[in-house]
């Protein structure tokens, strides 16, 4: 995540005259409007034929118009609300065997062109430092076609009014149930993207994603001490329906705890979470040592991001984020060996860019590559990496995995994370069942604090929600729990998965890569998961 | 054109003020020019150019606010800009909170450009990458690294008569290097804002040492230790800590600088007699632009001295409501420090651990400020004020306020900023006795 934009844009500490960070600043009926599709065909073309008639081998266009919405409140008051709209195309080529990029905001065909002449230039300047020429996995041109998010309700075109009137009420309610403080925020997102390549294909995709994170504080003002709690819903992959608070959605936790799968009642998570606030104010604190964790989905989701989706990346294996978010544990040779055992036999992780309701799910990739599912541990070996066109052939593929993807239309794509997410075990199991074979545990809801090596190998993950566990069953909430870990251990010390019946999934707006950073959304999906004997720390603290 | 003269600045934006038919407008201009180079493996990855200059306006009629930008700037867009921002504006709710724009401000220039920085050509870039490159493919190491660079202007003006223009300039480089046996792995960063003062093929070299130097790392038992913290080592933690120092977070009870039974710690001592910490627009190694995001004039300001809290940072709105004077908020961090470097600290030193640098660092606890995170790319145990040998990365859980009251001695203070701190700090190499490192990582 970058942490910077975020702060700003939840105002915190921040000047008066808040700028968008993501592009042009609009008027809310703008985000509910489209760019005709051969409007942009027709200037894709310009952008191929220019840059084959100035010695491209390959060109890809993107065109991309990216809108988003913001509505920032605390407490009874608005604080903030945003409209961005951010247009422009982005080029990329190879000629003489190496990359070249130009993006420009001009959408002319003279701006166009002129923007993938420069790629080409820009390529065959490079060339001269290219140690080996780009070796590009061969993709099939699909002609014209088109994908869309199966939204129900476009989160565009809900009236803003709506939008305030829920967040006033999830104050409102969370503040009458004991909130000090809250905040709470919709983050919508429309990602209208056009690719072109000279493989033949012209691909119109219009992605939609929804994000409603709360925050609630309590306060004990004699003691000085405060607590928050977050919201326990997922950002998603769906249009406004997600807060429809349908029932269906609704899951009741052992311990008390409410979560969602794909439908979210956030006045009632909120009014929850003042609650558990300010039960946490007064929670026993957690005796450090060894403790069987039960890990909730909306928990185990980041500590599946951290430990199994960044260092399976295969550009990471092999260097390329070297300086910034680091290298991978999970070298060449542990995947060539065909038996490094990543986790137990219980484990079974697989990356896809197709799950319904899912931040990654799109219908091609941002180079065009047909989008689909793979293994990436299976039995707990490590049997596969992610990979795109221009790497994928490092290891032995025949075809780019599909996960290429640019945060805007300005930033070159390159590998990122698709959906990495724990399979669910194949034997019956609730999660009552596996808490009632536990002696000495820990039941972990929501996700907190988290922090990982630059090789993926020692990790530390905080929470919302800890319950001890004595015996089989629940004795009461706890707090200042942080569990630490090393990766291989970590999932070989998973014991059991629960069934498809709990499935869900959850992930993040702001998952940050490369130099100039950019961000990407993605989910994780798992069933709870039962892990043994893992070192947990006390966090409290006393400042004297 | 995406840098602008004093003049056109002025010109553009009080043409957006007439336009405008709102209560109050307040405008402001910001261009750039940014240049970069990336490299991995020994080869440069990319490198690009990006030209940019974005015009954000701001309306209020009474107290309902909207804002849009625009980044064309001829008479017909500065009309729908305006337009759009008063359309915005009719739309938004009422901000109870809502401040008026300020009055007209009279600031003081600070040194913030520097023209051999601005002249930075694209072939400079190239030869940063191959003079990291080079050494490295002679040694059996690899590189990767980032250098980039940017001349930049802001440029404000509000119906009430204020205006400010300055230019800046900035320049960041970060390099890794690795030993190919993947053992070693070492890491240089220089912020400045002359780049006469850059010098790649001396930098690379720190880099390169560490990498060597820091193969075959031995496993040290997890617990206190005393600790000898690079600046980069330090800057993350104590930049996290200043999220703590806003006043409306302290008074409403949710900062560690919130007092038992209400209100805030402003007079207490909190820190170490050894730990000032001021900010000021015009310090020669730091300089920031003379204003804040409000358009505030920004002054020399004393945060901590000698251990005391003097300083929270108050909104206008927070300032008025507590009865308080809002001034501008600091835009840079200097901690004052003694003369010696890095290395004397280490002589001095008995036994103790040499932090490079700090990595992937998260608030556990922000009751606290209790941080966790990793060592990484060059950590070494020393004996008797000396280097004996490199050491596993830690990870630790630690609080830089309880750091910074156990603070043996501080070094001569450098320029550290971009990854390592959101803001441009002065922050020198510290000893400090008892710092909690809570397990090991594998990690090189």
């Amino acid at each position: 995540m970058q942490r910077r934009d975020f702060l700003r844009m939840g105002g915190a500490g921040m000047g008066a005259l808040m700028l968008p960070s993501y592009g042009r600043a609009v008027a809310a009926d703008v985000l509910s409007t489209k760019i005709d599709v051969a409007l942009k065909k027709k200037y894709a073309d310009v952008a191929l034929n220019t840059a084959r008639k100035n010695g491209a081998s390959y060109c890809d266009v993107r065109i991309g118009r990216y809108l988003r919405q913001f509505v920032i409140t605390r407490e009874d008051r608005v604080e903030n609300v945003v409209n961005t709209e951010s247009m422009g195309t982005g080029i990329r080529v190879i000629a003489n065997g190496t990359w070249g990029f130009a993006a420009t905001s001009d959408f002319s065909e003279d701006g166009i062109a002129k923007a993938a002449a420069q790629a080409v230039a820009i390529a065959k300047a490079n060339s001269k430092f290219q140690g080996e020429p780009v070796k590009l996995a061969p993709v099939k041109g699909v002609g014209e076609v088109s994908w869309a998010t199966p939204i129900v309700k476009n989160s565009m075109e809900v009236p803003l009014k709506e939008k305030v009137d829920l967040l006033m009420e999830v104050n409102g309610q969370a503040m009458k149930a004991g909130a000090d403080y809250i905040r709470s925020i919709l983050f919508l997102v429309n990602e209208q993207k056009y690719f072109a390549s000279t493989d033949g294909s012209y691909i119109d995709q219009d992605v939609h994603r929804i994000w409603a994170p709360v925050e609630v504080t309590a306060i004990d003002k004699a003691s000085g001490k405060f607590r928050t709690r977050d919201g326990l819903s997922a950002p998603m992959g769906m249009g406004y329906e997600y807060l429809d608070a349908k029932p269906a959605g609704k899951i009741k936790l052992p311990g008390g705890a409410i979560t969602y799968s794909t439908s979210y009642d956030m006045v009632e998570d909120a009014v929850e979470a003042a609650k558990q606030a300010r039960a946490k104010l007064k929670a026993r604190s957690v005796k450090p040592g060894r403790y069987d964790l039960v890990l909730d989905p909306s928990h185990l989701w980041l500590t599946i991001h951290e430990s199994v989706g960044h260092p399976t990346e295969l550009d990471r294996v092999l260097g390329y984020e070297a300086n910034y978010a680091g290298t991978s544990f999970a070298t060449l040779d542990k995947w060539q060996s065909k038996s490094f055992k990543w986790g137990s036999d219980k484990v079974n992780i697989v990356a896809d860019k197709v799950q319904p309701y899912s931040l990654g799910a799109v219908g091609f990739d941002d180079e065009g590559v047909k989008t689909k599912s793979w293994d990436l541990i299976k039995n707990g070996v490590l049997v596969n990496y992610q990979a795109i066109r221009d790497q994928v052939h490092i290891i032995g593929e025949k075809e780019s995995q599909g996960c290429c993807y640019a945060d805007s239309w300005s930033s070159v794509q390159f590998q990122r994370m698709a959906n990495v997410s724990l399979q669910p075990g194949k034997d019956k199991l609730s999660v009552d069942e596996m808490i009632s074979k536990v002696e000495n545990g820990i039941y972990i809801v929501g996700d907190g604090s988290f922090s990982i090596d630059q090789q993926r190998y020692n990790a530390q993950f905080g929470g919302q929600l800890f319950y001890e566990i004595k015996n089989g069953k629940i004795t009461e909430q706890i707090e200042d729990v942080a569990y630490q870990i090393r990766t291989p251990e970590f999932w070989n010390a998973c014991s059991a998965v629960c069934d498809q019946s709990d499935y869900r999934l959850s992930g993040s707006f702001f998952d940050g890569k490369g130099q100039p950073g950019q961000v990407s959304a993605v989910s994780h999906g798992s069933s709870t998961a039962r892990f043994d004997g893992i070192n947990v720390i006390n966090t409290a603290r006393s400042l004297g | 054109m995406t840098i602008f003269t004093e003049q056109e600045s002025k010109t553009l934006l009080d043409k957006v003020i007439k336009l405008s038919k709102a209560d109050e407008c307040t405008a402001t201009l910001e261009g750039s020019i940014d240049g970069n180079v990336r490299f991995a493996r020994n080869s440069v990855s990319t490198s690009g150019i990006i030209s940019d200059c974005e015009l954000a306006v701001q309306v209020a009629f009474g107290k309902r606010v909207g804002t849009a930008t625009i980044n064309k700037f001829d008479d017909a867009s500065l009309e729908r800009v305006v337009r759009r921002a008063e359309e915005l504006a009719k739309l938004a709710p009422e901000n109870p909170e809502f401040m008026p724009a300020i009055a007209k401000q009279t600031y003081k220039p600070t040194s913030t450009f520097v023209q051999s920085t601005a002249d930075i050509t694209p072939e400079y870039r190239a030869q940063v990458s191959a003079d990291c490159i080079a050494p490295c493919k002679n040694d059996k190491l690899t590189a990767a690294g980032f250098f980039s660079d940017g001349q930049r202007f802001s440029a404000i003006a509000n119906s009430k008569g204020n205006f400010g223009y300055q230019k800046y300039t900035v320049a960041d480089f970060t390099c890794t290097v690795r030993t190919d046996d993947g053992k070693g792995s070492g890491w240089v960063a220089r912020n400045v804002a002359d780049v006469k003062q850059f010098d790649a093929k001396s930098e690379i070299q720190i880099a390169i040492e560490k990498a060597k130097r820091s193969s075959e790392a031995k496993a040290l038992e997890p617990g206190k230790y005393t600790v000898v913290l690079e600046p980069a080592a330090s800057a993350g933690l104590i930049s996290f800590m200043m999220f703590g120092f806003d006043a409306r977070r302290a008074d409403e009870g949710r900062s560690f600088l919130t007092k038992k039974g209400g209100g805030n710690k402003v007079g207490e001592k909190v820190f170490d007699d050894k730990v000032t910490l001021y900010a000021d627009p015009a310090d020669a190694n730091a300089a920031v632009l003379p204003w804040d995001e409000d358009g505030l004039p920004r002054e020399r300001t004393a945060i901590v001295t000698k251990g005391t809290v003097d300083y929270l940072q108050y909104s206008r709105f927070w300032a008025k409501k507590q009865g308080k004077k809002a001034i501008g908020q600091p835009g840079n961090l200097i901690m004052l420090g003694g003369d010696k470097s890095t290395m004397d600290l280490v002589k001095s030193t008995k036994k103790g651990v040499l932090v490079t640098r700090t990595w992937y660092i998260r608030m556990v606890d922000p009751q606290t400020v209790l941080l966790t995170g990793l060592t990484r790319d060059g950590t070494f145990y020393i004996e008797n004020g000396e280097i004996k040998y490199p050491i596993k990365n830690f990870r630790f859980n630690e609080s830089p306020v309880i750091m910074l009251n156990n603070v043996d001695e501080l070094g001569k203070p450098v320029r550290v900023a971009d990854d390592e701190s959101p803001f441009v700090m002065m922050i020198p190499p510290m000893k400090l006795r008892e710092f909690t490192f809570t397990s090991l990582s594998d990690a090189v």
